[in-house]
């Protein structure tokens, strides 16, 4: 079975706490909070001030610059303050508060479930409808959906991916979209097709999820655009990077490189829906379905969810927390973030709430390196995760430039896998994040 | 409602690996070869390993505690590990007092003055065995013979590779299946080809190890001999490589000893580069040097290089030509 070339891991997947529960409709909030920053670029900035009336639908906030993406209310009511409030890590941070009155929605917007599988818009227009609708990566990198779509010059695509691997544990987020939203699935891949000008798409979804392969394949039938490639059920298959690799045998090479110099663009199987209903519907994003779960959760659910409502109605809704130590994160357990804030709002990148309980809580005790070399077998990047580790704990910044710091995809496998409980991405996270500033100083001097 | 919230980076799941799991194996893999030991020379072999476990524990703890004064982590079983390598290193019949010499090398000068447990440069027990080999020869050196009936003959005989060395041997009737099986002289814990291979493959299941050193290093022997052996004529192109890596420490060396985490390379690459040196080092020491064995010290040169494979032999990178 097709799988990425080097490294990996195979964490428990969990995912048999959530996967049997059909997509329910999350109750609506009386407020929300939406953060103007929401994905990776540029905050959006806001066109609406306090005491103004907002529908369902209406933009809120707009795209500052390209590498930027709108913001919609998801709920209509009245906009009390636009302030800064405190996100999931209790840092303060832009955010538009909506106090809810009924639930208004922009008349522009078609929300019959009739399907509609005729596109003839041009992909110029496709990709300007995805924009207005704030449409951004949903598997929890929020890279703007309109920026990669944007061919650039002397690029050609080849080939369209839709990352259905969902390879983070426990999240059952993109399994049930795919299952009950397939159709509109394979419209929308149609749409990001006819939007990039290729005739080629391959669904790649991980061998845990074959009721799902099957049922894409009964709606593709006898069309041989779209084909559903099932891959080996491995950890982080669907990196970027590695599901380019699985499918298409393509190395995409070290940064600045990106997925286009090898002809591949990647969109996520929620991300392919949101297209669907914006281009076809004209709704923009402003709701997601986000998997609530963890080995203590009293009923897991996958809840369709509007933006803004807060994580611990959530929690509340699938039977609430756990007495004692407790770990909510916001997305998995492999790369999710830890929420020292529970009344932290949903956003767009946010494909699940996982709460860890007692020991899991926590870490592991750290002992010596016993330099068994499972971080360098484990790595999907290839990289010696050890060695990185060290020079940053020596601030070896010149090093680890040398050593291909910046390839880095921060999957945690390194981490995951390390017997002496040694926090390495922690340490290669902070070398990461200070070799690329010190390159972006560099750059800036030229 | 009570709730503590942890905060952390990712990631938030760790697999279950950990140290003391391990080396757990280790030891777990290493019973096989033990028992046969056992059954082979009698109960002096399991006095033997007492003795050094309990002398590299007790070291490694009372270095900790009372001279390094910080934490005690003998719990995580490395020095059990240690102690038992270094047993099974060693004649059946040697002297208690001299298996605590040998544990206070490997413990006291090859492992804690390097800064303990994954800073070493050199394998513990092999400094330690190679210490007693240049301290104690005749000691070290004088073999019991195998009895069928579980102890040892008080006369102490030729191992093969001595043997060979002095050509006292006919190669074309040695008892391949013997050899395979246990009944060989030397180092208790090198007798039974099959007890160690049995250790090696719970040790791939349990991915503790990897396949790479233990392979480069008898694949390299193997060839080593096998040209070596054409040019002796007949047979000996498949009967003297089938000798080396029966004869010996040849399988311990590659499965348990070369195979140690802290001084082997970090990448598959490293690894088949360390095990290929090992093989012909341990190859050419047995055809041309002064001694009948080589991997001690073939698996303690190559120790010395692996900073320096480190440092130059990097992993593939992704995306890179």
């Amino acid at each position: 079975m097709k799988t990425f070339p080097i490294g990996g891991v195979h964490p428990s997947d969990n995912k048999q706490w959530s996967k049997g529960s059909a997509i329910e409709v999350m109750e609506l909030p009386d407020v929300v909070n939406i953060p103007l920053a929401q994905h990776i670029g540029a905050p959006a900035t806001a066109i609406v001030k306090k005491g103004d009336s907002v529908v369902v639908g209406q933009k809120i906030a707009e795209a500052t610059g390209f590498m930027s993406a709108n913001i919609h209310a998801p709920i209509s009511g009245t906009v009390t303050a636009v302030d800064m409030q405190p996100n999931g890590q209790g840092l303060r941070q832009m955010m538009i508060t909506i106090k809810r009155e009924g639930d208004e929605w922009d008349e522009a917007i078609d929300r019959s479930t009739t399907l509609v599988t005729e596109c003839n818009l041009e992909p110029k227009q496709i990709i300007e409808k995805i924009k207005d609708a704030g449409i951004v990566g949903m598997g929890g990198a929020t890279f703007p959906t309109h920026v990669k779509l944007s061919i650039p010059d002397g690029k050609r695509a080849e080939i369209l991916i839709i990352n259905g691997v969902e390879c983070e544990p426990y999240l059952t987020s993109d399994y049930r979209t795919m299952l009950e939203r397939g159709q509109e699935l394979i419209v929308g891949t149609r749409i990001l097709m006819r939007a990039i000008g290729v005739t080629k798409a391959v669904i790649g979804v991980e061998a845990n999820k074959p009721d799902a392969v099957a049922h894409l394949q009964q709606i593709i039938g006898t069309a041989t655009d779209i084909t559903v490639q099932m891959l080996k059920t491995q950890y982080p298959q669907g990196g970027e990077k590695q599901l380019i690799a699985a499918v298409t045998s393509r190395q995409v090479p070290p940064p600045p490189a990106l997925p286009i110099d090898v002809g591949a663009v990647v969109c996520n199987a929620s991300t392919a829906v949101a297209v669907y209903e914006a281009v076809q519907k004209n709704k923009p994003l402003i709701e997601r379905v986000v998997t609530v779960t963890g080995a203590a959760v009293p009923q897991p659910k996958n809840l369709l969810t509007r933006f803004g409502t807060p994580v611990e109605a959530m929690i509340a809704k699938c039977g609430g927390l756990a007495e004692g130590d407790v770990k909510v994160i916001n997305g998995g357990p492999m790369m999710g973030r830890a929420l020292s804030n529970i009344a932290m709002p949903v956003m767009k990148g946010c494909s699940g709430i996982t709460i860890m309980v007692g020991a899991a809580a926590g870490r592991g005790v750290e002992s010596a390196c016993i330099k068994c070399a499972k971080c360098v077998e484990a790595c999907p990047m290839g990289l010696e995760p050890y060695l990185l580790s060290k020079q940053a704990k020596k601030k070896a910044w010149d090093a680890m430039e040398a050593n291909d710091i910046t390839s880095c995809i921060e999957c945690g496998c390194c981490q995951f896998t390390c017997p002496a409980n040694i926090p390495l991405l922690d340490y290669v996270r902070l070398g990461k994040q200070t070799v690329m500033g010190i390159i972006r100083a560099r750059n800036m001097k030229k | 409602m009570a709730n503590r919230f942890f905060v952390s980076p990712a990631p938030h799941v760790h697999s279950d690996y950990s140290t003391v799991r391990l080396m757990g194996d280790v030891v777990i893999a290493l019973l096989p070869a033990l028992m046969v030991s056992v059954r082979v020379f009698g109960w002096n072999v399991l006095a033997i390993t007492t003795v050094s476990i309990a002398s590299c524990v007790l070291l490694e703890y009372l270095v900790q505690k009372f001279l390094v004064k910080g934490p005690v982590t003998v719990n995580n079983l490395s020095a059990v590990v240690t102690g038992l390598l270094l047993a099974m290193n060693l004649p059946a019949n040697i002297p208690l007092w001299i298996v605590v010499v040998g544990a206070v090398v490997a413990i006291g000068v090859a492992k804690m003055p390097f800064g303990g447990l994954g800073k070493n440069l050199f394998n513990p027990a092999l400094a330690a065995r190679v210490f007693l080999l240049i301290a104690y020869p005749v000691q070290m050196t004088s073999f019991p013979q195998p009895t069928i009936n579980g102890f040892a003959d008080a006369y102490s005989g030729a191992t093969p590779l001595g043997a060979a060395k002095g050509m006292l041997v006919n190669f074309a009737d040695f008892d391949a299946l013997g050899m395979f099986t246990g009944a060989m002289g030397g180092s208790f814990g090198e007798v039974s080809a099959l007890a160690l291979l049995l250790g090696f493959a719970y040790l791939l299941m349990r991915k503790v190890i990897s396949w790479h050193i233990p392979v480069a290093v008898l694949g390299t022997m193997a060839v080593f001999a096998a040209i070596y052996g054409a040019t002796m004529g007949g047979a000996m192109i498949w009967q003297f490589p089938l000798f080396h890596l029966l004869a010996g420490g040849a399988l311990l060396g590659a499965i348990f000893m070369a195979t140690d985490y802290v001084t082997s390379p970090m990448t598959t690459k490293g690894m088949v580069i360390y095990g290929i040196g090992i093989g012909v080092i341990t190859m050419c020491i047995r055809l041309w040097g002064a001694y009948p064995e080589g991997m001690s010290f073939a698996i303690l040169i190559m120790n010395s290089v692996v900073p320096l494979i480190n440092k130059y032999v990097k992993p593939k990178r992704f995306g890179v030509k």
